[in-house]
Parts: structure tokens; sequence; C-alpha cells
């Protein structure tokens, strides 16, 4: 984000034409990852072993603020079986030099001091040392000898405390930058970043406005909540190369960092990526990995680490926490005339929450002419935050999206109508940037309105809520080479890490639709870093979108070539030959008369005629293709417990074009799952002296089963103009609108607004209590 | 530390294992057998990802100590497909995309087995309470209830 587009960015134009596998069904027993995850065999990070690897365990820190004064290692060394200890003097100081990761950028002198602190433990759970033993006991023996002198000192964890003038500071060198600002030396600040972005003039806005709302939400940070936790295995060998097996989002990425953070040459290490256990955002960024590895090269031994849960709740993720206030005005026909919200959201201990696309977010549903958004991004003693699923996203559409539908009850219009009488389409300029191109907004709103779940009757206490969302497809560097084998049948490799499976299933498809021959012909797999060049994250909703780029480009590659080995054999000139279901033909009459040849027969002449059959693409994928969805939720209210029972739910979004649908629908259910939880449930909380409260599943409740009813789901289909197979990125709309619909259908069922997160039965119940006086005496 | 010897079924097969007296069953199929299809998500009892039948009876192998299980009859994910023959359970989650990352399918389709031999053709309600032990942060649970409640009907007859 926030680059410009490069000219030489590809995009392929959108080819209308009837799919024979594309968009439909394939055996999904025919999943390249299907039985290994039936039957246990899939072999996720902590199921790696090495001969002879070591255990190796993290030292936390038990404060949320506090200087490291000294370190003594000593006595941990001595016992018997400890084999290495690593804190800060293993690892080089970073200078400031920021590099993408995921929809978020890292900044290399932050990265180093979180994986272990330096001069300052800045959050519960902020490593200080690594050890490497023998066995698991070992190593947690030994943890207990280390002796940290640590000087506590004041923290604090709310975003609002921590903007005040007299916060406690969490670095000494942190000035406010930004839009507006000089930085003034002499006023440090939690403050790292503040941003603006505007369109049109916001007080002719206001002035124009017939009905004004104002809302303020505040929402605690949530957890990507992933199952699997974090685990690597690193072998550092005497020759210099490491090789790292690991639960990763973006194994290119993670290698770069290994080496900066290491000092290595890039091509020195291997990073293998295991198949990945959830990861949601929260796996874009190295924790384990360098410690593994500087363990194993002090041992030489292989070191295998894995993180407990509790681990990954002080010390991994969450999203931001934030406070947000929007302020929206629309005359009495129901058309917006301005727009207005500041976004304040926790970083964690350093610089870099999910604001920056946040920003982007805001009002990006909504043709509008007069907008200002201002935003701050702000440090506190909190585990530096992480991308989680529309990074930043579901936070503000709290505000906002309930703020239209106070607006729409203002003008006493539905406010679906509200919607669609502002709804974004082709053309419309954004606050941020360049205007929107093809996208499918408005349709999801027709959807909904049409859908049978608006007839759905609702009983006594019982409310419906309409929320959308907005999320933008980046593309970035996109690798895949695919080979054809000597029978035939094709092996793809790609570069892009594949949580679902999706990848692997809808991959398959386009290649069996390029090539001509059975999806069950295909045989898909992440490759690792050294078997394709370097290829960006699973972040921004690519995957499928941008992969699918460089698998077409490859397949087409590879057809180019088959073709190639015709043309020689009935010594025509290659663009005299053409590729149809799945055959070699001559492109017309006038060729000559040759008996089609496939792939197979192909392969056979292929040694004589130059070579094997394959391609080959490494393309940057240019950004675009934006994702729209719009959900309906009803929920029943419990007045005498505040409890929120979520009834029904639908889900109407723009998928582009869907390549294997039931991937698609399970996507839309699952982010949806993941934003009731949020919206319901799903808190850090902390003690007063900063440490997390709820560092396990049982009291960091992610929903059940039996939490949630079954969801519709309805595939909208606006093709993806740059995209050959129109697609469009989909996986993360779905997690942002359910805290605005909730709180929306809380509303409706009994006339309290929520805009405190999570909308747990306490604070429901007491929104509830201080309404009824008023509602009594309406 | 002093190992115990257990000797115990697992999967069919009688087994020798050298356990230390603080490690968990789920640690001693994982680290000392080499069974890694059983996952952990939380070590706590919470997640459900561990789940394994012990003498027909459904458990978290985290909160079991591998030295209780001498002489008894585990069944973990691997011993779930009858040689190459997927259980109906294990074709039904692959039909209906009732897995994306994978991590809490074994506990799932251990906790869903135990379930349908409790009750064979349960409802939807009653599919959802019996897998409310096992949390799934990919799916939002739909398709793994309709695959249980296809695969109760495929069992049946």
């Amino acid at each position: 984000m926030g680059m410009k587009p490069s000219p030489y960015a590809t995009k392929i134009p959108y080819e209308e034409k009837d799919n024979k596998v594309v968009g439909g069904r394939p055996n999904p027993a025919d999943r390249s990852d299907a039985i290994d995850k039936v039957t246990g065999r899939a072999r996720y990070a902590a199921d790696y072993n090495l001969p002879g690897q070591l255990i190796g365990k993290v030292l936390r820190s038990p404060h949320a603020h506090a200087i490291v004064k000294s370190i003594d290692t000593s006595e941990a060394e001595k016992l018997p079986g400890v084999k290495a200890v690593v804190t800060r003097d293993d690892f080089p100081d970073m200078e400031v030099e920021h590099a993408a990761s995921g929809e978020l950028m890292v900044n290399f002198r932050d990265v180093t001091r979180n994986m272990m602190a330096r001069e300052k433990a800045l959050y519960d759970g902020h490593p200080v040392a690594a050890v490497a033993a023998l066995s698991e006991s070992i190593a947690k023996e030994a943890m207990k000898l280390i002796k940290v002198d640590y000087e506590v000192l004041p923290h604090v964890i709310d975003v609002r405390d921590a903007m005040k003038d007299d916060a406690p500071l969490l670095h000494e060198e942190l000035f406010t930058k930004g839009a507006g600002i000089e930085p003034d030396p002499s006023k440090k600040s939690n403050i790292a970043t503040r941003m603006e972005s505007k369109l049109g003039d916001i007080e002719e806005g206001f002035k124009q406005a017939d009905f004004i709302v104002e809302h303020e939400s505040n929402t605690k940070a949530a957890h990507q909540g992933y199952i699997e936790p974090q685990a690597s295995v690193a072998n550092f060998t005497e020759g210099g190369t490491i090789e790292v097996y690991t639960g990763t989002q973006g194994h290119h990425v993670f290698r770069a960092q290994i080496a900066k953070l290491l000092k290595m040459d890039i091509s020195k290490i291997k990073v293998v990526p295991a198949e990945l256990g959830g990861g949601f955002g929260g796996k874009n960024n190295v924790y384990l990995e360098p410690l593994a590895a500087q363990l194993s090269r002090k041992a030489n031994r292989p070191v295998k680490m894995v993180m407990t849960r509790d681990e990954v709740f002080r010390a991994t993720g969450p999203t931001s926490g934030t406070n947000c206030k929007v302020r929206m005005g629309c005359t009495r026909d129901g058309r917006i005339t301005a727009a207005q919200a500041e976004l304040n959201y926790q970083a964690g201990a350093f610089p870099g929450s999910s604001l920056p696309l946040a920003s982007i977010t805001v009002f990006t549903r909504y043709d509008l002419e007069n907008v200002l958004v201002v935003g701050h991004d702000v440090v506190c003693n909190r585990p530096k935050v992480a991308a989680y699923r529309a990074p930043g996203a579901p936070m503000i559409a709290f505000a906002v999206e309930t703020a239209i539908d106070d607006l729409a009850r203002q003008c006493g219009m539905d406010p679906i109508d509200f919607r669609l009488k502002n709804a974004a389409k082709q053309g419309t300029q954004t606050h941020f940037g360049p205007p929107l191109g093809q996208i499918g907004y408005m349709e999801t709103l027709e959807a909904a309105k049409a859908s049978p779940h608006m007839n759905e009757p609702l009983g006594p206490n019982q409310g419906r809520g309409i929320a959308s969302g907005f999320w933008f497809t980046i593309g970035n560097d996109t690798s895949a080479t695919i080979n054809i084998s000597e029978d035939g049948t094709a092996s793809l490799i790609f570069g892009t890490v594949d949580v679902t499976g999706g990848m692997r299933s809808a991959f398959a498809m386009i290649v069996a639709e390029e090539l001509g021959i059975p999806f069950e012909k295909v045989r898909t797999q992440v490759g690792d870093t050294s078997a394709l060049g370097f290829n960006f994250m699973t972040a921004g909703s690519r995957g499928t979108a941008a992969g699918s780029m460089a698998v077409v480009k490859a397949t087409r590659d590879a057809i180019h070539r088959a073709c190639e080995i015709a043309a020689r054999k009935w010594e025509v000139e290659t663009d005299q030959v053409v590729w149809e279901n799945g055959h070699a033909r001559p492109a017309s009459a006038n060729v000559g008369d040759f008996e089609p040849l496939s792939l197979a027969q192909l392969c056979k002449e292929a040694t004589w005629f130059g070579g094997t059959i394959a391609g080959h693409a490494e393309i940057n994928v240019a950004m675009g293709g934006p994702g729209f969805g719009t959900h309906l939720v009803d929920v029943d209210v419990d007045r005498q417990t505040g409890l929120v029972k979520v009834l029904r739910y639908s889900i109407f979004q723009d998928a582009g074009k869907a390549v294997y649908p039931a991937f698609i629908e399970g996507q839309f259910q699952g982010g949806a799952v993941q934003g009731i939880g949020m919206a319901l449930n799903e808190e850090y909380i902390y003690s007063d002296k900063g440490t997390m409260e709820n560092p396990g599943f049982l009291d960091y409740r992610v929903p059940v089963a039996s939490d949630v009813p079954m969801i519709n789901t309805h595939i909208v289909e606006v093709p993806n103009p740059d995209h050959p197979y129109g697609v469009r990125g989909i996986g993360e709309v779905p997690i942002i609108p359910p805290l605005a619909a909730i709180s929306n259908a809380i509303h409706d069922a009994v006339g309290v607004r929520l805009l405190d997160h999570p909308m747990s039965p306490p604070k429901v119940l007491k929104a509830i209590d201080e309404a009824a006086p008023a509602q009594a005496a309406e | 530390m002093t190992k115990h010897h257990i000797q115990t079924t697992l999967n069919g097969d009688e087994i020798d294992v050298l356990v230390e007296p603080a490690q968990s069953l789920l640690d001693v199929l994982r680290d000392e057998l080499h069974m890694t299809g059983t996952k952990e998500g939380c070590a706590t009892g919470d997640c459900g990802a561990c789940s394994v039948t012990i003498d027909g009876n459904l458990v978290c192998s985290c909160l079991v100590l591998g030295v209780e299980v001498g002489g008894r009859n585990i069944e973990t994910i691997e011993g779930m497909a009858n040689g190459d023959q997927l259980h109906p359970l294990q074709d039904k989650f692959i039909e209906h995309v009732a897995l994306q990352c994978g991590i809490c399918t074994p506990g799932l389709l251990i906790a869903a087995k135990h379930l349908l031999e409790e009750n064979p053709d349960p409802t939807e309600e009653e599919v959802r309470y019996g897998l409310a032990g096992n949390l799934c942060r990919c799916t939002g649970y739909q398709k793994v209830v309709e695959a249980v409640l296809d695969a109760a009907q495929v069992m049946q007859k």
C-alpha cells in the first residue's frame, strides 16, 4: 500500500468464455491437500523433527514495561543438557529500515527488538532470552536459572490513555510524524504518526446536512486465534547455510527478514513453508525463526521451537484496539453530504498499526463529495499488533456502518435503500487516491434486498441489522512453475502459501481449464524458497487472485512450448499451431492436414523436438479488483441477561468470478464467524499491572459450533476486468460487517445503540438498563 | 528424570514406550511415538485439537498423563481409515469442504465419530453441541456440521 503502481505490473483482461472446469465443482477428493488433512498425514511446522534436534524455549518478561538492566545466563548455561542460550547480545542491532510484510510495514530496528528485547521489555510476554536444551523439561529448568534484573516502569495499555500528554513514554526517541505535523524535538509522544486524507470541503458538507450523527466507538484488541501455535525448526549448518521449517504466510518474506536480522546472504537460507494451521494475518511476522536459527548456530544442532497458547496470546498478534469518532451528515432525502472520522489505533509496543489500511476503508462504500479522515498510530504496552483479516477495517466499520444506520432512521429510509442511494460505483472518487473501477457493491445490496432473509418474521426482542464492507485486492510479486510430466500430467509449483487448500484446488482447476486435461491430472504444491523466485505473502486477499495470474501465464508458457513441439514435428511455424481442448491443432486448413496431438503424445516427442514441456512466470501483479460485501443478521436479545444470540445470518459478496464456489462459501462463513466472535465475545483483558488476564481459549472465548447458526451465502459475480478469469480477492471482506451489523440488529431489537466492543452480556444489559427509564417515558 | 515403561494399545497395535512422569498423552503420542496427526492447540483442554478416545471415551489427550494409559485402548486419527478405505466421516468432510487449514480436522473427526457412536441420528443442534468442545477458526462450522449430518445418514444405511 502507499506505493505508486508500477507501469510494468501485470494485468490480463477478463476473457468471457464458457469454462468446463473453472466455476464448477471438481471431485474434492482430488484436492492436493484433502486426504492428508483428514488422515493426520499433513505436516504442520510442529510435526517436523530433524535428527539430533534440540528443544528451544523463550523466557519472557513478566512486566508490561521495564528496563532490562542485566541478564545473567551463566547458571542456565551450566545446567547439564543445556546447549545454547541467546539474549539481545547475540543479535546485531538494526538501523531504521522499512519493508513490506504482508499488508503492514515493518521496521527492522523494531523487528529485532520485538523478537528479543534490547533496552526495555515493552509488554507482558516480550522475549528476553531463549534456551536450547536436550529436552523441553531441561529447557524449562534452565529458564528458571536465568537472572534478569528489571527496573519496572509505569505502563500504559489503553489507546486514549497512551495519547495523553502525561502518559508513560514507551520510546525515548519517538516524536509524532505525519500530516500537518512538524516534529517538535521537545515533545516526545506515544503517537507515532498522524495521518490525514480528505476530499472536498468537510465544513461545507456539514452546512448542507439536515441530519448529523456522531458516533464514538471503542474496540478491544482481538486475536487472530489460529488453532496452530507458532512453530519453527531451524538447522544452521557448519557451512553457514540455514534451513528453516516454519508456519508462515510468506516464506520468501521470512527468508529475507531472517537474513537481515542475522546479517546473512538471502540465498544462504532456505525456508520451507509447512502446512499452515491458520494465520489470518497473524503469521506474517517472524517471532521464533531468528531465535531458533541463532540457537542452532550456537549449539551446532537443529533447534525446534513451539509456542504455547499462552505465548501466542501474550506475544503474537493481535489486532489493534481502537477508539474511533465518526461524524456524518445527510440531507432530508438521504444523500450523504459530509463524512468525517478520527481513527485512534493501538500499534502495540512498536509503531505500525493497521491505521493506513483502515484509513482507506473508512467510507469506501459510498460515493461522497466531502470527506475528512484523520488517524493516529499509537504505541502502548501491548504486543506489537499484527495484521488480522482486513486489518483495521471491522473496527472503523463498526462506527461508520452504525452511523449510516442512524442516518437512515432519521431520514425515515430503509437502511438498504439509504445505502443504495449513496453507494459507490464505477468512477466513484475515493478519498485516498484513485477512482474505483468496475465493482459490485450495489449488486450486493440488491441481492440482500431481494433475499428471502428479508421476509423472515421477527419476534419480540428480536431485530435485524445490515452492514457492508470493502477491502482491496493487492497484487505484488508472484511466481509459478508448471512442469508437464512425461505422461502428460501436470505438476504446478507456486509460491503463495495456501492456508486452506483453496488455492491448490483453484489453481488446479485453472491449469486443467487452460491445458484441457482433467482436474485430477493436475498436482499442485507450494514450493519452498529454493524452488521459485521471490513471491510475496498470502495477504491482502491476493492469494487466489494474484496467484492465478502467474498460474495462467506459466501454463500459457507451457502451452506455447507444446505448440512449438507440434510445429517442429509438422514442420510449420509455431504461430500456425493452436491449443484447443487439450490438443495442438493446425491453426487453419491452410497449415496442413495433421492429426491433433494431445499433451501426452507431445511429451513423448519432446526429447527429440527440443526438450521437456514446462512453463514459468515471475510477475508483479497489479493491484486491483476490490471486493464489497453486505451482511444481514437477525439477533435475539435477552433483556434479563443481555445475551445476544445470532438467529439468522446471510452474506452477499462480490467474488468477481468464482473459481471454486464451495471454498468461497467457506471463506464467507469463516470470516463472518470470526466477526461474530469479535462482536460478541473476544477481547484482550489486562490487569492493573498491565499483564494479560485471559491468555487462553477458556477465557478468550472464540465462537464454538453451538454459538452460531447456519450462514446463507450468496456469491455475487461482477468480474474483475483486469483478471483473465475475473477473480477478485474475497478472504477479508467477510470479517468487516459483523460488528456493525450486530450492533444495528441489537438496536432494531431493543432500541439501544452499542458502540462499546465486545457486545457482551454485561454491556448489553447495562445499555438496556440505562435506556429503560427513557424508553418507559416515551 | 526416571522414565516409566508403558505398554498399551494404539490403533490396534500393542506398543511399548518410555514416558516422563509429567508428559501428557499428547506429548507421548507426538514426541515419543511420532504420531503427529493429533494436534496441540492449547494444551489446556479448551480447543479439542488433541481429541482421542481411550477405551471408547472421548478425551483431550493434553489432559491425560502418559503414565495413565498403560493397558488401555487408544484410538487416534491415524487409526480412523480402514486401510485405504476412508471412514465415511473423512469422506464427507472432504466432500463438503469441511476443512480449510485442517489443523482442527483430526480432533473434529475423532469427536464426530464418537458423537455418532453415541447418537447415530443427531439433529443439527445436537451436532453443534456435540462438537462444541472443538474449536475451528476457519470454517465457521457450517460445512463441518453439514458433513457430520450427511455422514450420519450414510452410516445408518
